[in-house]
């Protein structure tokens, strides 16, 4: 017993989990970056790669907002072609670099932009010239080679054209860019929500966080101050006196439950509701819907069931399989537009990267808003902010993100394979597709670490160690996004009493917190069922709560 | 209407309650298999994202179907692993994989000289030989193979004698009745002819193919699988003739494994292929026939194979053999004798094999009988090998107590 308090005191001490750093109140950091999204994320990692002193703050965990709530597409900029061409070029050469850089984050599947009998074939000519106008590989080919490549597609399509798309999963991405901004000395802190930016004169040298897992409030100082809030980055330039106007437009997506297509699926038509299908890890996404909502509403993303429905009659013309595949879930996102025309819509606005130097545009120096773009474009929005961020600081360091591969995609997944050879073989494919070659990390593993916590995902005990001590993991929510743990078919019914049991034996939290932790795991996982709870789906669910209610005596609202 | 007939995916049925593991036999013996749960359903989703998830672990599943009995869900979990190993298996089928599955053709040869045939497998060093050369684990004790074929015996004592009666069945009679123990299907000839019905043979008869398939032996499996449904379909259809088996494995084979694994239709035949244990009860039931027992008095236990308890007929078999006077039936409690088919001979598994028997032995050694019963013909073997009793078909039981 004695020892099990020697390393429990030790975990505190942070000399197990480095993570639980905290950041020292008088020191003042050249950077503060404002958002855990992909694009703060990139930014953390481009500030410290030049060798800035860093501190990044997010009010949830990392890609929590549009970052983790988008298709998880590998856009070619085929998409943008006709309407937007300038980002379809950032987008063509960005998945270029993707591919290079994050190869463990990105599958390249391809796709096909397809033309349906309702659909006017005359559009693919156009379409095929926009994209090589942008430097884009499209190939016209025969439809009916194109059946052969994905065989999940409408038989009765009349036109094909082959694409360099590819799916990318957003979680991984940023937390690889996380791990390595800490590498170069970054400091993240998650949970720590902006209440407040400090004014002194016309210049912000701080910000006020509220610690939501401590429960009090903390000052940081920093010479600039970046403003990576996606949508939300509204409301914290309301701390300064700054009016930004974004346009949020709500787009909901379907998760079904397993892979029904190997290739990207799009519509071959102008951009409209529910016309792209991609392959996901073990699913595959429907999306998405748009609609414009006020900007009160921006944190409330419940799913219609008229969502639902279109969702479903459209994309069953794209692959008529849709029509009786397991639906797991459901879940919206807001697209983070930057309001610039008077489109209504909010699908003609540009996806172009907004960079807003406040000291010019507002006179208040020491902040700078990075907005708008893409997923497929935060490593080149991080690049423009910490450009900018050099520039204020008077520092000259070259951007080498383009080129510097992110931690897990750095080594041949080969050579890992042989380094984990004792994981057992489904368990290891799973963690090296997921850590890529940080999944070496596992090779210590005992038998027990072997045994399996998330049956669906193949996730072990080893890999969710591995998450807990380096992956900066606070609640049952952030480990699924580390290991995807809760993701699969089950949706947590057997892998999330588990995680909870690893997650306060290692000192994460006490039993008390376990509990309400596991409930607000398996209420949010209700949350993107319950707009899609029939057939299997619900049968499943009655199940998970006959478990935890009836037979573990979990209560719905854990107090 | 069943909606899961409109799609393939009937993986997506399965809710992760995780019984099928728990009935599975393998997975209680051997940590190396993964289960039906991880190895089934939860695999084919890993394997649909790409096909190097695939286990090569899925090997050691003895194909029991244990788990989609148990399964709530409707899941056929057994088949989603079969067609996995069909469709994702690197390993080529070796020497040994083509001398234990190609029964026919190692049939065919071994009859004519079963004499030296069977007291060569006995001996020690020929044991040693194929342990260390084809990996036939030496501890396995054969089957001995018969000097004359069942369809010699049937051509030149039985065939004439058939056409008396006014109603008549084709028999399947499988490698086994053929090569190694005629005396089932000479036995059967008799119940039925007791019965008042004639005994066919179909007319080109060929393995039925389960060791072809769950070696790996897929093509030559489908030609002979489709040898048989042309056979079938010539009694079925053209003659109606309903065709009758003594292999509750080569039944399930033909009836289940031809469409679900192989792609061979069976559908409209289907209802007309059983066995005989199946159709004697419904015959004894419906149409109020009668057999005349002798007073023997006879205890007997019953062993239900997996293939009978999928088939879910294993109650027809036991209520016939209730039928006769002065018998002494126990059921022994349903399950796996560990032998499944090839799978135990294999070196590999023997020892899995045995462990996943060995309660059953234990409490057929502890019960007081004659004989075992079964209508499986290598949970004979395993029994036989593996305790002191001998095993028996429900039909030689049958015959030995008319009158």
């Amino acid at each position: 017993m004695q020892s099990f308090v020697l390393l429990f005191s030790l975990y505190r001490e942070n000399k197990i989990y480095p993570d639980m750093q905290n950041h020292e109140p008088n020191k003042v950091y050249d950077v503060i970056i404002v958002g855990g999204g992909a694009t703060g994320a990139g930014i953390a990692r481009d500030c410290a790669r030049r060798g800035l002193r860093v501190i990044l703050v997010e009010r949830k965990d990392m890609a929590t907002g549009a970052t983790g709530r988008n298709h998880g597409l590998l856009h070619s900029g085929a998409r943008y072609a006709v309407t937007d061409r300038e980002s379809a070029e950032e987008c063509i050469k960005e998945n270029k670099i993707l591919k290079n850089i994050a190869s463990h984050c990105v599958e390249e599947t391809e796709g096909l932009f397809v033309t349906l009998p309702e659909d006017d074939l005359a559009y693919q000519n156009r379409f095929a010239e926009a994209c090589r106008a942008a430097g884009i590989d499209a190939e016209i080919i025969d439809p009916k080679e194109a059946v052969r490549m994905e065989p999940s597609v409408h038989p009765d399509i009349i036109g094909a054209v082959k694409v360099p798309d590819g799916s990318i999963d957003p979680f991984r991405l940023t937390i690889s860019n996380v791990m390595d901004a800490k590498e170069h000395g970054a400091l993240i802190l998650t949970y720590h929500e902006v209440t407040g930016l400090i004014l002194e004169q016309a210049r912000v040298t701080g910000v006020k966080v509220y610690d939501h897992l401590q429960k009090e409030t903390k000052e940081i100082r920093g010479t600039v101050i970046v403003n990576a809030g996606g949508i939300w980055g509204q409301y914290i330039s309301t701390f300064a006196g700054i009016k930004i106007s974004m346009l949020p437009a709500k787009g909901a997506l379907l998760i079904f439950g397993h892979r029904v297509n190997n290739m990207v699926l799009n519509r071959c038509r102008k951009p409209a509701d529910a016309d792209i299908l991609v392959p996901g890890d073990t699913i595959s996404l429907i999306g998405t819907t748009s609609s414009n909502i006020p900007y009160d509403q921006i944190d409330n993303m419940m799913v219609t069931p008229q969502e639902v429905d279109l969702l479903i009659r459209e994309g069953e013309k794209l692959a008529p399989c849709l029509a009786y595949t397991r639906i797991l879930r459901a879940y919206a996102g807001v697209r983070p537009l930057v309001a610039a025309d008077n489109d209504s819509t909010g699908r003609n606005v540009s996806r172009g990267i907004v960079l807003l130097d406040h000291a010019e545009r507002d006179g208040l120096e020491g902040y700078i808003t990075i907005t708008g773009g893409k997923l497929m474009t935060y490593r080149l929005m991080a690049e423009w902010a910490t450009d900018l961020v050099c520039k204020k600081l008077n520092i000259e360091a070259r951007c080498t993100t383009a080129e510097e591969k992110l931690p897990g995609s750095r080594e041949t997944m080969e050579e890992i394979n042989q380094r984990i050879s004792s994981l057992p073989a489904t368990a290891r494919k799973s963690a090296i597709y997921r850590h890529g070659d940080r999944a070496q990390k596992l090779a210590e593993n005992t038998l027990q670490d072997n045994s399996l916590v998330c049956e669906c995902e193949e996730v072990s005990v080893g890999e969710v160690k591995y998450a807990l001590e380096e992956l900066n993991v606070k609640k049952l929510v952030d480990l699924r996004r580390r290991t995807r743990v809760g993701m699969g078919t089950c949706q947590g019914e057997l892998c999330a009493c588990r995680a909870s049991g690893l997650m306060g034996s290692s000192g994460i939290y006490c039993t008390k917190r376990a509990k309400q932790d596991l409930s607000a795991f398996l209420n949010e996982r209700w949350k993107g069922i319950y707009p899609v709870a029939w057939g299997d789906t619900l049968r499943e669910c009655e199940y998970t709560s006959w478990i935890y209610e009836s037979v573990c005596g979990l209560k719905p609202n854990q107090e | 209407m069943e909606l899961q007939h409109l799609t393939n995916d009937n993986f997506e049925q399965c809710i992760k309650c995780t019984i099928c593991t728990v009935y599975c036999p393998v997975a209680a013996v051997n940590p190396d298999y993964p289960g039906p749960k991880q190895a089934g359903p939860d695999g084919e989703r890993l394997r649909l994202k790409k096909a190097n998830f695939y286990d090569e672990a899925l090997k050691y599943c003895i194909n029991c179907k244990r788990c989609e009995v148990a399964c709530p869900s409707n899941v056929r979990i057994g088949d989603i692993i079969q067609k996995a190993r069909i469709k994702y298996s690197r390993k080529k089928p070796s020497v040994r994989d083509f001398i234990l599955s190609h029964t026919d053709l190692v049939g065919t040869l071994a009859t004519p000289f079963a004499p030296v045939v069977n007291s060569m497998l006995g001996l020690k060093p020929v044991k040693r030989v194929l342990d260390l050369g084809f990996d036939i684990d030496h501890r396995r004790q054969f089957p001995r193979y018969s000097f004359q074929t069942f369809e010699r015996w049937y051509k030149k004592e039985a065939a004439s004698k058939q056409n008396q009666y006014n109603k008549q069945v084709s028999y399947f009679h499988g490698c086994y009745a053929n090569y190694n123990h005629p005396q089932l299907g000479r036995d059967l000839v008799k119940v039925m002819n007791a019965l008042g019905v004639g005994v066919q043979l179909l007319k080109k008869e060929k393995c039925c193919g389960v060791a072809l398939i769950s070696n790996g032996f897929l093509e030559q499996a489908k030609q002979q699988a489709q040898v048989n449904m042309r056979s079938i379909r010539e009694s079925v259809v053209n003659k109606q003739m309903p065709v009758i088996t003594t292999s509750s494995t080569c039944t399930f084979t033909i009836r289940d494994e031809y469409p679900h694994l192989l792609g061979i239709e069976t559908a409209d035949v289907r209802e007309q292929i059983e066995l005989a244990t199946r159709y004697i009860y419904r015959l004894l039931r419906e149409e109020k026939s009668a057999l005349k027992f002798n007073n023997e008095k006879i205890k007997i236990a019953y062993h239900t194979p997996c293939h009978m308890e999928k088939l879910g007929w294993g109650y027809y078999s036991i209520q016939l053999l209730r039928m006769i006077p002065n018998v002494e039936l126990k059921i022994l409690p349903s399950q796996c004798c560990g032998i499944a088919g090839t799978y135990g001979f294999k070196k590999e598994n023997y020892t899995t094999s045995q462990e996943i028997g060995i309660t059953l032995f234990s409490r057929i050694e502890e019960e007081d009988m004659d004989y075992v019963v079964t209508d499986c013909e290598t949970c004979k073997w395993q029994i036989e090998m593996s305790t002191s009793r001998i095993c028996e078909h429900p039909i030689s039981i049958l015959a030995q107590a008319l009158e």
